[in-house]
């Protein structure tokens, strides 16, 4: 590969990043960006490669969107970041935007931004301001769907927004709380999708809606196929079907299938990656047996393959959080991880060898990748 | 005018200023005044429904301000504090 390749990093004290020599070979550093605000994501637009969006909050400071039409060189802050209605009914108020995505390749400008308390924001012009999207966030099924008190650590997420690369109105959201959402209507509709998927923490373990999709993730070259990591194991489902199938049975049954992240092939649509962490008794989310590794299935979820070499191979405890997982396009494809004790590992060939290009940061919430502009 | 006092989490938006002087009959419309002349600065510290952000303190001279509708007198001056926030 010729193209430099970027590796944005959003930690829980600012953001860094890395720059490749054009072999994914030498990574040189770059920052810290605004040290100390909590990075929950930095993305970078495919469609516009120079924009980038980073959604921010401190300690004391209330959430805002920093911006870059740059490729990163300056930024400014969004004029108007994600809010509730001001005077609502329901009095919210956006403790932190979780999740960005540029939105389809035939609407530039437009993004989507996730929330805690669990909310849907829609900007078109480049992140600088941001409407409540009420097609879900007034939705008369909302309490229901993402209630308030529901305990997740730091808050209910709508975590994630996914667009079908084939249709701009045919959009997919995750939520901590009710699981995954299906639009056919550019968000201006929402119905549950979670047949199949396991919420042991409710009475009834199969609801309708309830369960904590961690995450989900299209296969780039087969978009009706859907690779979820749930709170509750790891999941497929190839549209138009309805039920969700439970993969992760095919682990092995001393690593289980829980983790916070999934992560498809760029070109292989049966292939994707997990990162399990540890799901038994008081869940340390840590790797399991303090032996960090991804599992790779190349069979659409039959059967996994455990990959960990360069990985500790005793005492390691990371933990890989929902951002924090991605892969590039290149041939073989390369993979990135942050942990959250700090550490950017990278493998450059589909996950047979990994090895640690940072340490020493903070808690890594967010890795992105993206050709460098 | 009311004599401000910003936190050091905001002086990126003062340009490091630490002491700024505004006009206002209330919290709110000193705050709104510095928003207009420091872009963002408002809704980091006041949320969308008008409240006072968890880690965020305003005072009134000694007297914590719970309210962004509370009025100033002359002579009042406005502090802003980072208040604890964890580790």
């Amino acid at each position: 590969m010729a193209d430099t390749t970027q590796i944005l990093v959003g930690t829980r004290k600012g953001a860094w990043s890395w720059r490749d020599d054009g072999n994914r070979g030498d990574w040189k550093v770059e920052g810290p960006l605004f040290l100390g605000q909590i990075i929950n994501h930095w993305v970078q637009d495919p469609r516009a490669p120079n924009v980038q969006l980073m959604a921010a909050k401190t300690g004391h400071l209330g959430p805002t969107v920093f911006r870059s039409l740059d490729g990163g060189k300056t930024w400014t802050e969004a004029e108007r970041p994600p809010a509730f209605p001001k005077s609502e009914a329901r009095a919210r108020a956006v403790s932190h935007s979780f999740w960005l995505t540029p939105g389809h390749a035939s609407e530039p400008g437009v993004w989507w931004a996730g929330t805690s308390p669990p909310g849907l924001f829609v900007s078109e012009d480049n992140g600088a301001t941001w409407d409540s999207v009420a097609g879900f966030n007034d939705h008369p099924m909302y309490d229901n769907w993402v209630p308030a008190d529901s305990g997740t650590p730091d808050g209910p997420l709508l975590n994630q927004i996914v667009i079908d690369p084939r249709d701009a109105s045919h959009m997919y959201i995750a939520t901590s709380t009710g699981g995954v959402f299906e639009s056919l209507d550019r968000a201006a509709t929402w119905s549950p999708l979670n047949k199949g998927v396991l919420a042991s923490f409710m009475p009834d373990p199969y609801p309708e809606y309830g369960q904590d999709a961690h995450f989900i993730a299209l296969a780039p070259t087969r978009p009706d196929r859907i690779w979820q990591q749930n709170h509750c194991g790891i999941y497929r489902l190839d549209r138009p079907g309805e039920t969700w199938e439970r993969i992760g049975l095919a682990m092995p049954s001393d690593v289980g299938d829980v983790g916070f992240t999934i992560m498809p092939h760029p070109r292989e649509a049966d292939t994707a990656w997990v990162f399990p962490m540890d799901g038994t008794d008081v869940w340390p989310r840590t790797s399991p047996g303090g032996r960090p590794a991804v599992y790779r299935t190349k069979d659409a979820g039959a059967s996994w393959t455990r990959q960990d070499r360069g990985f500790p191979a005793e005492q390691g405890w990371f933990t890989v959080k929902r951002q924090a997982f991605c892969g590039d396009d290149a041939a073989p494809a390369g993979l990135y991880l942050g942990t959250t004790g700090g550490e950017v590992w990278m493998s450059s060939d589909e996950g047979e060898s990994w090895r640690s290009i940072a340490a020493h940061l903070p808690e890594i919430y967010s890795v992105t990748v993206a050709p460098a502009p | 005018m009311v004599p401000v006092l910003i936190p050091s989490q905001l002086h990126a938006y003062t340009g490091g200023a630490s002491r700024v002087n505004a006009e206002g009959a209330t919290v709110d419309e000193v705050l709104t005044e510095l928003d207009r002349r420091f872009p963002g600065l408002r809704f980091r510290v006041i949320d969308e429904q008008d409240r006072i952000r968890p880690h965020m303190r305003i005072f009134i001279g000694q007297a914590a301000a719970r309210d962004i509708a509370q009025p100033l007198a002359d002579g009042d001056e406005l502090m802003i504090f980072g208040a604890l926030s964890g580790g």
